[in-house]
């Protein structure tokens, strides 16, 4: 069964969009082995599908067809408390490994270690229709 | 011979060999896992080498030579790297080459029996077991194999690897079990290739172009255990099941992939010749020894492949092959099938107040199969509000796209008959 685990982050203050950019260097090095880890035991495990981080979201756009069909951008979007920052899309036996799997996700070490307790959402990907046996 | 069916004649013989030519170099090296690597590497220097330079006269001798080529070096290696020393390693494999006669490779026959007793342990997950039967027995390459799950060909290989690490570990002996351990660990077997068969049956929808055809390999493999035991009434089953469900699948799905049930399915498009040879292999079954679930679902299938129409279904046959299949197993599904089989015959009232008592149980009550029955049943009954309700909530439970288009299809249907209704009165 595949999930898509999507990581979302608090918004952070004063420039830069991600919380991370203002942090000391430890805690980034902290949190970066951390998610190195993650990755390399979804990897080892026979898990990994895909997974990506995404650029800020004052970088996004908002696009929206024209009458002509031509792509009309708008944004940055609008300020959110929480934004998406990556997700992965993980193939694992049961639903129950994904939660545990985003709960890992969730408590990455923020600033001085402390867990972030991130909202992770889990969303089954859509698959092909089983047999009616 | 043109180059596409070249490379089609090598891919059987690939998928021929492999359990054989796998099963001699284990039984000669007792290292099943580096055996495994090695035939796996010889099985990609074939698929390289062979449409190019040609198959060699004795292909099965070529894949033995360069699967113990590759064994040596790696054991080589191997040896290097924990010793640090000089080794005397047999020279064999370096002699110029010639592909040894199939007289000296040591083939078995009940190698291929052997290594699906070990590829189908039940002490690995339904997915590494069927990963690694695929590679082991099946002869698909990683590549292959990744391609079907739709996963990256790097995460199927290291679920593969961990699978042989899980059989190194738990110290399986590559021999044959004992009669007491065989029934059971045949189960195992049947029920990994069962698997392998889902998933092609489920993947058979999409787009599936690109995909190695997991059915069809199912099947194969199956007709292979069912030739090495051909008294396992079981095994014989689940051929059979197989067979008569893998019979309707091009009826199965419309032009733009849109999933048609059973009822309303073009009978003329079911393939006659696969349900004569399984409605064969049922009837033998059930006539030789106890009743097994495999033998139920295609004694089942069995009686839906027979009816000429939809309305002809002997449902009530249908209703008690359920009703002992129910007494054997304790599956949600049979359950629920039962209880369509119930309505069917007894029409919706009976089936409503099973599904009811169904619901009750916790794998069942969010179901969305239990939702959309009981908005099928409401639908027949009349009750067109209750009929849009339930299928509305089961395309919002399903998982499967083309199942949730087809419940979402069903309801805007209800909906809109009911609207004309409305006006007409």
């Amino acid at each position: 069964m595949k999930y898509m685990i999507m990581m979302n982050t608090p918004a952070g203050t004063g420039p830069s969009d991600y919380q991370i950019n203002n942090w000391s260097p430890e805690s980034f090095k902290a949190h970066m082995d951390f998610m190195h880890r993650l990755n390399k035991n979804l990897r080892d495990a026979g898990e990994w599908v895909q997974a990506e981080g995404l650029s800020a979201p004052s970088e996004g756009k908002l696009v929206r067809a024209g009458t002509d069909g031509a792509p009309i951008t708008d944004g940055p979007f609008a300020e959110s408390k929480e934004f998406l920052a990556g997700f992965w899309i993980v193939d694992v036996e049961s639903a129950e490994r994904a939660y545990q799997f985003a709960a890992e996700v969730s408590a990455a070490p923020g600033p001085n270690g402390a867990p972030l307790n991130m909202p992770v959402e889990v969303r089954q990907v859509m698959s092909l229709p089983t047999p009616e046996l | 011979m043109t180059q596409q069916t070249l490379e089609t004649r090598i891919a059987h013989l690939l998928r021929d060999y492999t359990p054989q030519v796998l099963g001699a170099v284990t039984r000669r090296h007792g290292d099943f896992a580096a055996a495994e690597d090695a035939v796996q590497e010889a099985l990609i220097a074939a698929s390289t080498q062979w449409p190019v330079a040609g198959i060699p006269d004795n292909p099965r001798g070529w894949l033995y030579q360069v699967a113990l080529r590759k064994l040596t070096d790696y054991l080589r290696s191997e040896v290097a790297r924990r010793a640090r020393e000089e080794v005397v390693a047999s020279d064999a494999a370096r002699d110029p080459f010639v592909a040894p006669p199939d007289s000296e490779i040591g083939i078995e026959q009940d190698d291929t029996l052997l290594l699906l007793f070990m590829c189908c342990h039940p002490s690995l997950s339904g997915a590494s077991a069927v990963a690694l039967t695929l590679r082991a027995v099946g002869g698909l390459t990683t590549a292959e194999i990744a391609n079907a799950f739709l996963v990256p060909e790097a995460t199927m290989a290291q679920r593969i690897s961990r699978a042989k690490q899980t059989i190194r570990n738990s110290k399986v002996p590559f021999e044959m079990p004992t009669h007491a351990e065989r029934t059971e660990r045949l189960g195992s077997v049947l029920h990994v290739l069962y698997l392998i068969f889902n998933e092609g049956y489920a993947s058979s929808a999409g787009d599936s172009l690109y995909r190695v055809d997991l059915s069809e390999e199912a099947i194969r493999l199956t007709r292979e255990v069912h030739r090495l035991v051909p008294d396992h009434a079981e095994a014989t089953g689940l051929l059979a099941l197989l067979l008569l469900t893998d019979a309707r699948r091009v009826a199965r799905t419309g032009d733009s992939g849109e999933l048609i049930p059973l009822d309303e399915q073009n009978r003329e498009l079911w393939n006659t010749s696969m349900i004569e040879e399984g409605v064969a292999l049922i009837t033998a079954a059930m006539n030789q020894s106890s009743v097994g679930p495999y033998q139920l679902q295609a004694a089942i299938a069995a009686v839906h492949d027979e009816a000429a129409r939809a309305e002809q279904t002997d449902w009530r046959q249908i209703l008690s092959l359920y009703t002992v299949l129910d007494r054997l197993s304790d599956n949600p599904m049979v359950k629920l099938n039962r209880a369509i089989a119930v309505g069917m015959v007894e029409g919706p009232g009976s089936a409503l107040s099973l599904l009811d008592e169904l619901s009750r149980d916790s794998r069942l009550k969010e179901h969305y199969r239990m939702d959309s029955v009981r908005g099928h049943f409401y639908e027949m009954s009349g009750d067109r509000d209750r009929a849009l309700t339930y299928y509305r909530i089961a395309a919002e439970r399903t998982t499967s796209i083309p199942e949730r288009n087809y419940l979402t299809a069903k309801a805007a249907r209800v909906a809109f008959e009911g609207l004309e209704k409305t006006k007409r009165l």
